[in-house]
């Protein structure tokens, strides 16, 4: 049954107040006005006020304008049909293609429960030597990218993405330019693996509140795939403006604000969406890889820092390179046992030693003189740029850790390293690399 | 129950209802979707027939007009045997018996109790007919796990109670009737092996509250020789993300020396709470040889699940740990991160348009803080024998700014204090508790003098880093130089600890002692320094000994020859041979 209200009392914001009864909580409801149909949600109800906020913006809404209730929550069609498709933020298609109506599955459902999950312990393989080395990338892993406006996040993004190999890709771009949009589709396009991606892309022209859907979407789908035994990998670009997008929709209803404008819910609202990783006994697993932009490179912003205590670690991009300090993958230790004996040794040794190495270096740029062992970590950290932590480094996690052991062997003596004696003694190369000499 | 009330308003968790009959300040009511389905809510605030409630469930599909049943009763725990070694959401629904009934997801209204009525435990009865005890005292017991668990006269029952009747041994159900007992004015009430408390009222049926001053040792180096803990005692872990706040809390679960540990996941990473669930049942208990899962109680609210429910979490967690406290255990309660909840009441305090405090946090927020950890604490029972409540909490700060609301409102109120620092996380110094900022107001298993003279020498030697950044290598005096030198491998050898290592993750106390002996004598001994460079590497060598010692198990021959090797190291004064 359809019912229309036409009695719109209030707009404000993206937010629209009707007089309606009987309607329920985070039912939606579609809005016509002259400027096109959008898709709007119920956010509160108070005798028969119903408050909404529309999806594409309320420009151009009338008073006299029609609200049609339909009476259920936020769906998305889910079947095999979905694979290769490009949908916007409201979950049309963007493709051109006809729009899906098959069995729907409702979106931002209830959380799974923790029992049910198993440990994840299935390394990912980037051949980045920064992320396999040091903060081993695991199957089911929610793992945001930090960086200020200008790195290349959104091609460090896809290249983890393509690269760890999922059966089911889901983009979700929140706010993207539309040239990173075409950048993703290139990529997916010269792997071969257009086929095996769904895109929900919201591109930063379009409102700002339909950004509020396209996690959901893309969390939802990818859930749903990963119950069907697929292994899942879910790309989100730009969390940030996602939270901006919430820190509107709250400014309106005049929830008191807790930091910058954010409301006090932003912690619940993100984990709600990152926590949808999962590794699940018995069948697939969804791996949620992110960008969260950092304004002003500060971490302690609310969005990255709130990020940062929800997700199981995180890259921070700098200087086009993955920062060793900060950087961090909480379930590297689940994965870095098994790989090689020498993997933790030389993981813990390489970023102690480059941390001394930028205190010589602050030593030096102060004018003071340099010891032996200042020089020996000044060259260390010179290598260990060069071979290691340049992003266009391209090699296999063992080479990455043999060339580890070369730049080690060819600045210190074992015993200077701190790797303990047992590890040292097997794997410390018996003659100096011919350059070091 | 019939309904009586409908609901008025929806607003994210938040619901209003006009009741048409007395409503109870948290006490618990439901409301009905149109579905059928019946979800959990408690009652917040009361004007006039207005009622506010906090639904524990997602509100979505609910309607003005649905209906609303309340039920009096206040949110409660249920506690009886079979506690332990269980998994339980925030208001105790047990997660496994959920799973295996419904399925993958947490869907909204499916609750089960708390403790199954199938199983039986063979109770044996000590109380006679005739005669007359006070709440708590002991009907009789059964055993769970290793401990005599006592059934006892339900606490919240007032006065003085006569047994009139008392079952015979055997093997009863945890709602089965096994005394009947007559109070004053002839009430008679039936003590069956389990029973009701509410999660916000304090369980603390003693004679006197005691001073806590027995060190509960946890293995991890810094805290027990630097930065005791005390069975009874408080203590807080603030720190940023991703400077171990949950590891240390893990391996703090696994290697205290305890009798139960409370596990309160509120509002974190649902993946760190499976860590705990497939790794403790695999997991022995070194005092009785054990799975480590049969001492411990998880109680889970992670971040996805909904938002009220982990504040009562919390509640739950401390509630069931006061109970296990009556039996004469030491208990230790890891609550991580008290900040979500802290959150959790700021979310709802902004529902309820109260006016709010700093960073929109709840006004009440410090003395909800300080009436939680004021419910840890040892106490000697009617019967002379004393248990313990540890409270360990651990503190998310935004931006990793300690001068916020619930750091500061938390360290006003704990008796020590473990702040991790970025800085040391950063440089993979883990444990990243910062030696120089914390504190602790406990005795621990060194003596006070060490203890002082361990962190002056921290001190000096970050003193003395700190002017070395300024007037370079050059400008220090090798005395100097040497006491970095030495502060910085006290740091390296004994602060720091592998976690991941089996040896090194846990040490003991005479272990602990042994080492910080030996640094010391290290540091003491007429070392030959020629010159800086030299210097250096007498230390670098001392500490790859040291190391290498702490990751030899004790009694094998490895450790001895490792000892032996220090041993001639200083003999020798650091020279070579």
């Amino acid at each position: 049954m359809r019912k229309y209200h036409d009695e719109i009392t209030r707009v404000a914001g993206a937010v629209v107040e009707v007089t309606a009864r009987g309607v329920a909580y985070e039912d939606l409801a579609v809005l016509d006005t002259r400027l096109g149909t959008s898709l709007a949600q119920v956010i509160r109800v108070e005798g028969d006020h119903v408050t909404l906020q529309v999806f594409a913006g309320t420009q151009g809404v009338s008073t006299i304008d029609r609200i049609r209730f339909l009476g259920r929550p936020m769906q998305v069609p889910f079947t095999k049909n979905l694979l290769g498709r490009i949908f916007d933020g409201s979950g049309k298609p963007r493709d051109g293609r006809c729009e899906l109506h098959d069995d729907v599955i409702d979106v931002g459902g209830p959380s799974v429960n923790p029992v049910i999950r198993r440990m994840p312990d299935k390394m990912v393989r980037t051949g980045i030597p920064m992320i396999d080395v040091f903060n081993t990338l695991v199957e089911s892993q929610k793992l945001p990218i930090f960086a200020p406006a200008g790195e290349p996040y959104n091609r460090l993004l896809s290249r983890i993405g393509l690269q760890a190999d999922a059966d089911v890709i889901v983009l979700g771009g929140i706010g993207l330019r539309h040239d990173d949009y075409l950048m993703f589709r290139k990529a997916f396009e010269e792997h071969g693996v257009l086929h095996r991606t769904i895109m929900f892309v919201h591109t930063a022209s379009e409102p700002t509140v339909e950004a509020l859907l396209v996690p959901d979407l893309a969390l939802a789908v990818g859930e749903a795939f990963a119950l069907q035994k697929n292994r899942v990998l879910v790309l989100l670009s730009d969390m940030t403006a996602f939270s901006d997008a919430l820190k509107e929709v709250a400014i309106t209803m005049e929830q008191i604000p807790s930091n910058r404008g954010y409301p006090g819910d932003l912690y619940s609202q993100l984990a709600k969406r990152y926590e949808k990783a999962v590794d699940f006994e018995h069948s697939g697993s969804l791996t949620v890889l992110s960008v969260t932009t950092m304004p002003g490179d500060d971490v302690t912003h609310p969005v990255p820092d709130n990020t940062g205590y929800i997700t199981e670690g995180q890259l921070y991009l700098r200087g086009g390179r993955i920062e060793p300090f900060g950087s961090l993958s909480r379930l590297k230790q689940r994965v870095n046992g098994k790989t090689r004996d020498d993997h933790r040794a030389i993981m813990d040794a390489c970023i102690q030693l480059y941390a001394a190495c930028l205190e010589a270096r602050e030593k030096r740029s102060m004018g003071f003189e340099m010891s032996p062992w200042d020089s020996k970590l000044l060259s260390y950290g010179e290598r260990f740029e060069k071979q290691i932590m340049d992003l266009s480094v391209d090699i296999s996690l063992e080479s990455a850790l043999d060339t580890c052991w070369g730049i080690l062997s060819a600045c210190f003596e074992p015993a200077e390293t701190g790797i303990l004696r047992r590890i040292a003694e097997r794997h410390w190369p018996a003659e100096k690399p011919a350059e070091a000499v | 129950m019939s309904e009586t009330g409908r609901i008025a308003a929806v607003f994210g968790n938040m619901v209003t209802a006009h009741v048409d009959t007395f409503a109870v300040l948290n006490s618990v009511a439901y409301c009905r979707r149109r579905d059928g389905t019946r979800l959990l809510a408690e009652i917040i605030r009361i004007s006039g027939d207005a009622v506010d409630l906090q639904v524990f469930e997602e509100t979505r599909g609910l309607r003005v007009g649905d209906p609303v049943e309340l039920t009096g009763n206040l949110v409660e725990a249920q506690l009886g045997p079979g506690l332990l070694g269980r998994i339980y959401d925030g208001l105790q629904n047990p997660l496994p018996e959920l799973a295996a009934k419904h399925g993958t997801h947490l869907l909204p209204g499916r609750y089960l109790p708390p403790l199954d009525p199938q199983t039986t435990w063979r109770f044996t009865p000590s109380a006679s007919v005739g005669q007359k005890l006070r709440a708590g005292g002991a009907l009789g017991h059964v055993t769970e796990h290793v401990f005599e668990h006592p059934i006892c006269v339900p606490f919240g029952w007032r006065g003085s109670w006569t047994v009139e009747a008392i079952t015979s041994p055997g093997d009863y159900g945890c709602d089965a009737r096994v005394a009947v007992l007559r109070g004053e004015e002839d009430i008679r009430r039936e003590a069956t092996l389990c029973q009701r408390w509410p999660v916000k009222v304090p369980l603390c049926v003693c004679d006197e509250r005691l001073l806590p001053t027995e060190p509960l040792v946890t293995k991890i180096r810094i805290v027990d020789t630097l930065f005791p803990v005390v069975k009874g005692g408080t203590y807080c872990i603030p720190g940023p993300f991703g400077a171990g706040k949950t590891v240390l809390q893990h391996i703090t679960s696994r290697h205290a020396e305890i009798d139960v540990v409370v596990i309160a996941a509120c509002g974190e990473r649902a993946g760190e709470v499976v860590e705990l669930l497939r790794e403790f049942p695999e997991l022995t208990d070194p005092r009785d040889g054990q799975s480590l899962m049969k001492r411990t109680i998880i109680i889970c609210n992670t971040s996805s699940m909904p938002v009220a429910a982990r504040e009562a979490s919390v509640y739950t967690a401390v509630t069931l740990a006061e109970y296990y406290r009556q039996m004469g255990l030491n208990v230790l309660l890891l609550a991580d991160s008290t900040s979500r909840w802290a959150q959790a009441l700021r979310e709802l305090s902004g529902r309820l348009e109260e006016i709010p405090g700093e960073e929109a946090f709840p006004a009440y927020l410090e003395s909800r803080i300080a009436n939680f950890y004021e419910r840890a604490g040892a106490i000697r029972l009617h019967d002379g024998r004393v248990g313990s409540l540890t409270i360990g909490g651990t503190v998310s700060p935004a931006g990793g700014n300690f001068e916020e609301p619930v750091t500061q409102g938390t360290l006003k109120v704990v008796g020590a204090f473990h702040g991790l620092s970025r800085a040391r996380s950063d440089a993979r110094r883990y444990p990243a508790i910062d030696p120089i900022e914390s504190w602790s107001t406990y005795e621990g298993i060194i003596s006070q003098e060490a203890r002082v003279r361990a962190v002056r020498l921290l001190k000096d030697g970050n003193e003395i880093k700190q002017m070395m950044a300024v007037v370079g290598e050059e400008g220090t005096g090798i005395d100097d130089f040497a006491t970095m030198l030495a502060a910085e491998l006290f740091d390296a050898v004994f602060l720091q600890q592998n976690a991941f290592d089996d040896v090194d993750a846990a040490s003991d106390a005479s272990r602990q002692r042994l080492v910080f002996d030996k640094v010391f004598e290290l540091i003491d001994a007429q070392l030959v320094l020629d010159n800086k460079e030299h210097a250096r590497a007498v230390f670098v060598q001392a500490t790859e000994m040291f190391k290498h010692w702490n990751y030899e198990a004790p009694q094998t021959p490895g450790f001895d020859q490792a000892l032996a090797e220090i041993d001639d190291f200083i003999g020798r004064g650091g020279r070579t041979l």
